[in-house]
């Protein structure tokens, strides 16, 4: 399986997302932002970091940048897209999923460990996943997701939240909510459910002396899914 | 320009004398430029006037010592080829005037000092020190340096793996903001500032030059008044992006053969980073100021050499390389410039709208640059207080115990370090709240164990011992989470050394450490200094800040302290006395602040630690804590809230109390978890290598019971571990 990490000036977690991409066997390649052509890829991934600074909006200015006219083009011709937290700010800067990324509730960048609780599994991301309670790892300033109520309608008849801040039982109740985020939002999808974008970053949890392994869990459950 | 005088060399922080000594070397008066780069050279920030002749002391030898003090950074050897950068450093003034970007801009400080070398970095620490925390000034500047530190380290893309907050009076009008920072490089690309060869072009890369951060050199080489808030100008604004570009840039550079030398504009900016590499190649530089890229107009001389515009590099490149060069910047989108070339002469010549502004010869401004052997104060230790024991039957341990572990400088610090990213880069096996910080070495087997600590109040209390139980204290850090301690970087705050008293304070902590590094074979790698925290005549109690480094050869061996497993049980290594005086205990519960700090015995530090690396070694050891603050009471109660499990205590039959027992500092201690079938074997190590131990106490299930009498569950431990700081900073 093949996949493409692009790296946008400022990013900072192409590295992480090339190792366990790699570790659970796709081909990875890294792209340049400002490379025009996407090469062959089953898995296209838009790592975390601070593109371009996070100036003027988190996302903003690489949602603008060259390659991602051919990311958009992929995406819309049904290839698998993930974005990762500065990577899902560019995916809901560019379009590709609904809503906004804005500041964290208590002002402050949040670095913890968390729990998801996986809602839809009907798509090349979930399917098969036999645990609907993942712990996952965050890093951001800006995740709390917020949208019309509108569009949260038209989100939740289409199914497309991916997955929910939780405690470890499940619940999602407000208290668990690490920033604010409408409906414990962490992950959302497109309509189509091939573009994926979340604030949680499973390349860092693949592995026993990390924060935890369900990384793991999700990347090989990915790869399945593709082959 | 304005003509040179007496008057306008006192304004740029010259003393008469130094003004005097001027004009003799250069047998004449400087014009107003020459006058701003000497200014920025002699201060006490860039020259170590003050500090040199004692520095000189310190113990920077050892075997696995690559580059010792002088260089941006240090290097130790780590073996297979790998090599790791390192260095602490102050940004103590700028983050009092302006908490964010004074934090923010000391973090890429000192990332920029390690990238130079050519290390990639790999994690970032922090102490940092603030007022009394009913001072109302508090609150801000915690919250402003820690989102500062936050800001750009994260952006960065560096975990940020471990610090120590504290909070003491004596802090409350100068801040202490140290930043540490590793890197990794392959011993064999290692770069240095060292200039060489004639003709060859120097080169200007990262942000453009502008007017921020003018003389914050010499801002920082003076002690605060009334007039501080006029200072803001002199602070550095930082943009984490543009590092990340620089860092990028550099490292692509410097996979190829094109750098001769690179030096990082940190502290006098142009000047100090052209005059260090023409220095280090005993070689002149000249430089065409037109071609400095510039991001205001009409910039003078004088504001272009003294500006401490944040991300700019100075590049000696290899003659013919400079399209290379060009096309990496440029990708990275980064000013790139040749402004200048080396020359025979050995002077620094600038050059401006085709006039010649300043010609200075180099050794003028490093090797003749002040020293002085300043007037000191040896200190007294200080009498042992006489408590009356019946205090100690008075006080309940509950209580104490409380008290203790909510107390602002022992409390649990997650409100700070959840807020710097601790996890990117994917190789942080050991997050902060722990002994130590530790990050594996990417792709092997190998993971560096780092720590930042210090004790104020021991310091002040004694100097000398202060300075040894500072180096030991992160000693134990690494020994604790089964780290061999292999070197350290220290970061000296203290007063005015104008004072014979902070002079004296100085002059002994620096022996103290350089006795222990000695002794430990822990040599000092880097470093800075840090004087003149002192507002209004008031200076800071003594800190000096060490930075421990250490590797850990088989990761999967590393120690946590969160107690393992139901039935293990815990020993204490180390001698127990019951030394109260300058403990937590004493100040907090008792009120007494004097008396000497516990005792420093570099024998039993050496031998209890190196015997607990054997046992970590034979893996006998299930979770290590050393014992600091608050003593072994405390340390058993992080133990139990982090692995979320009890302990069944008995004190030892001793001749002290139990208060006494719980409670004291005396040093050289850890406790241990081991399975009851290993005791037997333990044992026998520890009493093979005389060191002294007492069984405490069996693991249990989620209570703390202390001889039957006194219990606590671990909620409760942990709320009173937690609570004071969330509700302090709402």
């Amino acid at each position: 399986m093949k996949s493409s990490v692009i790296t946008f000036p400022g990013s900072n977690c192409d590295r992480d997302m090339d190792v366990a991409l790699t570790k659970f066997g796709f081909k990875n390649k890294m792209v340049w932002h400002n490379d025009q052509e996407l090469p062959k890829s089953d898995l296209i991934v838009l790592p975390g970091g601070f593109s371009y600074g996070d100036y003027l909006r988190c996302g903003s200015m690489a949602s603008k940048s060259k390659i991602m006219h051919s990311v958009i083009n992929f995406a819309k011709s049904g290839g698998l897209v993930m974005g990762i937290c500065n990577g899902f700010q560019i995916l809901v800067e560019s379009g590709l999923v609904p809503g906004v990324l804005l500041r964290n509730k208590y002002l402050q960048f949040i670095c913890k460990n968390v729990h998801v609780k996986v809602d839809n599994k009907e798509n090349t991301f979930f399917k098969n996943l036999d645990k609907k309670i993942l712990e996952f790892h965050i890093a951001h300033n800006e995740g709390n997701y917020f949208c019309t109520n509108d569009q949260l309608k038209e989100i939740e008849d289409n199914n497309q939240i991916a997955i929910y801040y939780c405690d470890q039982n499940g619940n999602t109740d407000d208290q668990i909510n690490p920033n604010g985020s409408i409906k414990n939002i962490a992950g959302i999808f497109n309509k189509e459910k091939n573009v994926l974008g979340m604030m949680p970053h499973p390349e860092r949890m693949i592995d026993e002396s990390l924060s935890g392994e369900d990384g793991s869990i999700f990347f090989k459950n990915l790869i399945n899914n593709i082959k | 320009m304005m003509e040179v005088n007496e008057q306008i060399a006192i304004d740029h922080g010259l003393k008469k004398e130094e003004y005097k000594k001027i004009c003799d070397l250069l047998k004449r008066v400087p014009n107003l430029t020459e006058l701003g780069i000497f200014s920025a050279m002699w201060n006490e920030h860039c020259s170590y006037k003050s500090s040199r002749i004692h520095l000189k002391k310190l113990h920077t030898k050892g075997k696995k010592v690559i580059q010792g003090p002088g260089e941006n950074a240090g290097v130790i050897d780590i073996e297979d080829g790998d090599a790791i950068v390192f260095k602490i450093e102050s940004h103590n003034h700028p983050s009092f005037i302006e908490p964010y970007q004074g934090a923010a801009t000391g973090v890429g400080g000192i990332m920029r000092d390690v990238f130079t070398m050519g290390a990639r970095p790999i994690a970032n620490l922090n102490s940092i020190h603030f007022g009394s925390t009913q001072n109302k000034k508090t609150k801000n500047l915690l919250r402003g340096v820690v989102h500062g530190i936050g800001g750009y380290g994260n952006c960065m893309g560096v975990p940020t793996i471990a610090g120590q907050t504290s909070f003491d009076r004596s802090y409350n009008g100068n801040i202490l903001v140290n930043a540490m920072t590793l890197g990794l490089v392959k011993k064999d690309k290692i770069f240095y500032s060292k200039a060489a060869g004639l003709n060859k072009p120097v080169i200007y890369v990262g942000s453009k030059t502008g007017r921020d951060g003018i003389h914050g050199a010499s801002m920082a080489s003076a002690s605060f008044d009334e007039k501080i808030e006029e200072k803001k100008p002199t602070v550095q604004v930082g943009d984490p992006f543009t590092e990340k570009l620089l860092l990028e840039a550099c490292l692509e550079l410097m996979s190829g053969d094109s750098i001769i030398a690179i030096q990082d504009m940190g502290a006098a900016g142009l000047t100090s980073s052209s005059i260090e590499m023409a220095s280090k190649g005993n070689l002149g530089i000249e430089i065409n100021l037109n071609k400095v890229p510039c991001r205001e107009t009409k910039m003078t001389p004088y504001e272009i050499m003294l500006s401490e515009s944040q991300e700019r590099m100075l590049i000696v490149l290899e003659s013919g390389k400079e399209e290379i060069a060009k096309k990496i910047f440029d990708k990275w989108n980064l000013d790139f410039a040749v402004i200048g070339k080396t020359t025979n002469t050995k002077n620094i010549e600038l050059f401006f709208d085709n006039k010649q502004v300043a010609n200075i010869p180099v050794n003028t401004l490093v090797e003749n640059s002040p020293m002085y052997d300043r007037k000191w104060k040896k200190s007294k230790l200080p009498k042992k207080n006489r408590i009356n024991k019946t205090i100690f039957k008075s006080l309940k341990i509950k209580d104490t115990l409380k008290k203790i572990l909510s107390s602002p400088n022992v409390c649990s610090k997650e409100w700070i370090w959840q807020q710097y990213d601790h996890t990117v880069m994917g190789d942080t096996i050991q997050k902060p709240g722990g002994d130590s910080g530790v990050v594996r070495v990417h792709k092997t087997d190998k993971a560096i164990a780092a720590t930042v600590d210090s004790s104020a109040t021991y310091c002040w209390a004694h100097p000398l011992t202060g300075g040894k139980q500072v180096v030991c204290e992160t000693w134990r850090n690494l020994i604790s989470v089964g780290a061999k301690p292999i070197a350290v970087t220290n970061c000296l705050n203290f007063g005015s050394p104008e004072k014979e008293e902070n002079m004296g304070e100085f002059v002994e902590c620096v022996q103290g450490i350089s006795e222990a590094c000695k002794y430990l074979d822990y040599p000092v790698v880097s470093g800075n200094v840090s004087f003149y925290n002192e507002t209004k005549d008031i200076g800071i109690k003594p800190t000096p800040t060490i930075g421990g480094v250490g590797l850990i050869k088989d990761y999967k061996k590393m120690i946590t302290m969160d107690f393992k497993e139901i039935d293990n049980i815990v020993l204490v290594i180390g001698k127990t006395e019951g030394h109260i005086d300058q403990s937590l205990l004493s100040r907090i519960i008792l009120n007494e602040n004097n008396g000497p700090p516990p005792e420093v015995n570099l024998f039993n530090e050496k031998n209890n630690g190196l015997t607990l690396l054997n046992l970590i070694e034979k893996n006998f050891i299930k979770s290590a804590h050393d014992v600091s603050l608050g003593g072994i009471i405390t340390a058993l109660s992080k133990m139990c809230i982090k692995g979320n499990k009890g302990i069944q205590i008995k004190k030892p039959k001793f001749l002290i109390n139990e208060i006494e027992y719980f409670f004291s500092e005396d040093q050289g201690r850890y406790l241990i978890e081991i399975n009851p079938k290993d005791l037997k074997e333990v044992s026998k190590i520890l009493e093979k290598n005389s060191v002294h131990y007492d069984e405490i106490g069996k693991i249990i299930d989620k209570e703390m019971i202390i001889d039957q009498k006194t219990k606590l569950t671990i909620d409760e431990l942990k709320s009173y571990n937690t609570n004071w700081f969330k509700g302090y900073m709402v």
